[in-house]
């Protein structure tokens, strides 16, 4: 057992937080208040290889693990969750299925523009009336001749509105169930592809969220990605690995308000003492930095784990539920401990208590994590 | 053939951090994070963005220090250098900016050929922009300190630099090889690259004293004809005074008054 990073995830940390310091952070208030997707932090990200890590060179990757892909999204989180996100969602949700279920033919034509991010992804599996209950799939998708046509809506898409490869479920045979789901690699500007409504969050407001709207949506029939009926498959291996991009986004968040708050109770003197200097308070301060450092080691022991072709799953919807409830209740209480200050859009808590509470919910919410995890620890 | 650059790099601590003992006079460098020295960072952005710009370019890091000065040469490799040479050896210890340039030299000599030498203007530890011109003129190099702006030939033979002044800039055409010395003005280094740090060919080789055949009673601290015998933090200025006064005519009178008293006007 080994508790330390490697040199080299030690160096992307550093340099990611140098990144996140410098180019991420001056601009997190602003897109959150404008709901402007930054573009130009996305291109930044794709200089230094943020939106590959995890992936081999030779498909243009930056050759980390994820380890490193976990720090990444942390780091970005710490100072902005819209950046995680957009980060962890091209790379977990969209280059993963690709590269893991992706053919030599669509690894080569699709994972060099992802990797490199010249051109950013998303994923698609959830419609209006399938959420949680994933398998209730309406999208559907006909074979017709050598394409196939899909008709059907999917909703809160990350990065909807500025990717240009996307990862989509849809029903090729409704009575086989979950076994009738498959994916296909659909690329913006496919004739009968639209974005649609592009939703109003409470929080990552500077996140994309959009519709993906399929009408007559004509494909070739080589887009499938996997096998036909395999795409349920596809999208809970993918949704196992999104989870520690997610796990890491919560945990970049809590941290990034710990610091914070940190800074303002070293600050901020009430009856002429310091709040770091008050013992009710550093009591609770104690529990969120333990909390914050579990929530660390559940996740970088799933990605370690993930790394090792290890059975992650259940481990990483620990990670996931864990960071999250922590994110959530650790920027609940560092708007607290800011007093009047921390519930004013002047300090940055109030934005990463309303970007904390999504984690709890997408990329399966926190039930969905219990019900995995107790299947794992009691069977199904 | 390779247009080959050699860039001069110190590892040092980040002295934002760094405080002095006042009872003993010196550093406390505990738990102080060390770092690329900020101009040194600047001259390897210089070096990469050549790079960048032209064909067969290969850029070289040497450093002096102690063992751990290898995590700095893995942060200019991960940023896109090719190769990191440390000179590392208890015989160069303690050593001053002429015992120092020394060493470097001889490194120098010993890595062979180049057409460019870059150094950062000076070190935020020692602040004495020493080194750079020292090397330059221990290996009778023509050079050029406080770059703030560089163009280059196609040919890759002559360049142009501004120089910063107090007042102005100096516009000086220099023939390579020769050797210049970068300010922050010059660029804005780049961050390290994923792949830069995940990248397995990087190249980084220790050299002792006797791999840069040099002189041993040139390096060191017995060779060192300067050393630093006291330490200390300038003691802060006294408080300001307050003028207190009824109106602003008053005050300004007030004022007025000492200011001649002093002889500041």
């Amino acid at each position: 057992m080994n508790f330390q990073l490697t040199k080299e995830q030690e160096f992307v940390r550093k340099m990611v937080r140098e990144f996140a310091v410098n180019e991420v952070e001056p601009l997190a208030a602003d897109i959150d208040r404008e709901h402007r997707f930054p573009t130009e932090t996305v291109e930044k990200m794709a200089r230094y290889g943020l939106l590959g890590v995890p992936f081999p060179t030779e498909y243009e990757g930056a050759g980390g693990d994820h380890i490193s892909y976990a720090i990444t999204v942390e780091e970005l989180s710490r100072v902005c969750a819209s950046t995680g996100v957009i980060c962890s969602a091209h790379t977990s949700l969209c280059c993963w299925p690709i590269f893991a279920w992706g053919n030599e033919e669509q690894k080569a034509k699709y994972l060099p523009d992802l990797l490199s991010g010249r051109k950013l992804g998303a994923f698609g599996l959830t419609e209006p009336g399938a959420g949680t209950d994933s398998a209730g799939q309406q999208t559907r998708a006909v074979l017709d001749g050598d394409e196939y046509v899909l008709n059907g809506s999917k909703v809160f898409i990350t990065n909807g509105g500025y990717a240009e490869t996307f990862v989509v479920m849809a029903m090729t045979d409704k009575s086989k169930g979950n076994r009738g789901i498959t994916a296909f690699i659909v690329e913006k500007g496919d004739e009968g592809f639209s974005i649609g409504k592009t939703e109003d969050k409470m929080g990552i407001c500077a996140s994309s969220t959009t519709e993906l709207v399929f009408k007559d949506c004509r494909i070739p029939a080589d887009r499938v990605l996997g096998k036909v009926g395999q795409g349920f498959k596809v999208a809970m291996s993918t949704l196992d690995g999104g989870r520690i991009g997610i796990a890491s986004q919560a945990l970049g968040i809590a941290q990034g308000a710990l610091d914070v708050t940190v800074d303002y109770m070293k600050a901020r003197k009430q009856f002429g003492k310091k709040l770091s200097e008050m013992d009710a308070l550093r009591q609770v301060v104690a529990d969120l930095a333990t909390k914050i450092e579990a929530a660390r080691l559940l996740i970088y022991q799933a990605a370690d784990m993930k790394d090792k072709h290890m059975n992650y799953g259940p481990k990483s919807a620990m990670a996931k539920l864990f960071a999250a409830e922590t994110a959530m209740e650790v920027t609940t209480k560092c708007v607290q401990l800011h007093g009047g200050y921390g519930y004013t859009k002047d300090y940055p808590v109030e934005r990463m208590m309303r970007d904390a509470k999504i984690t709890e919910i997408y990329e399966g919410t926190s039930e969905v994590q219990r019900i995995v995890i107790a299947a794992s620890v009691l069977g199904k | 053939m390779a247009f080959k650059i050699i860039v001069c790099a110190k590892q040092v601590p980040d002295t934002n951090e760094i405080k002095i003992n006042p009872e003993t006079g010196t550093l406390i460098r505990d738990g102080v994070p060390s770092i690329l020295n900020p101009d040194d960072a600047n001259a390897v952005e210089l070096a990469l963005d050549i790079k960048d710009k032209y064909d067969d370019v290969h850029v070289t890091v040497v450093t002096m220090g102690p063992p751990q000065a290898q995590d700095m040469l893995f942060e200019c490799l991960a940023m896109g250098c090719d190769e990191g040479i440390l000179v590392s050896d208890r015989a160069v210890g303690g050593s001053d900016t002429w015992a120092t340039s020394n060493a470097i030299s001889a490194a120098i000599r010993k890595i062979g050929e180049f057409d460019l030498i870059l150094a950062g203007r000076q070190a935020i530890d020692g602040d004495t922009a020493q080194v750079g011109p020292q090397i330059a003129e221990k290996m009778d190099l023509p050079q050029v300190t406080y770059v703030k702006k560089f163009a280059i030939t196609d040919d890759m033979k002559t360049i142009t630099v501004e120089r910063a002044l107090e007042d102005g800039h100096e516009v000086i055409e220099i023939q390579t090889p020769c050797m210049l010395t970068a300010i922050k003005e010059l660029n804005t280094p780049r961050y390290m690259n994923i792949a830069g740090i995940y990248n397995p060919d990087k190249k980084i080789t220790v050299w002792n004293a006797a791999d840069i055949e040099v002189d041993l009673t040139t390096v060191g601290l017995k060779a060192s004809p300067t050393n630093v015998f006291r330490s200390f933090t300038p003691k802060p200025k006294g408080k300001g005074m307050m003028l207190a006064g009824d109106t602003e005519k008053d005050l300004a009178k007030d004022l007025l008054i000492r200011l001649k008293d002093k002889h500041v006007i």
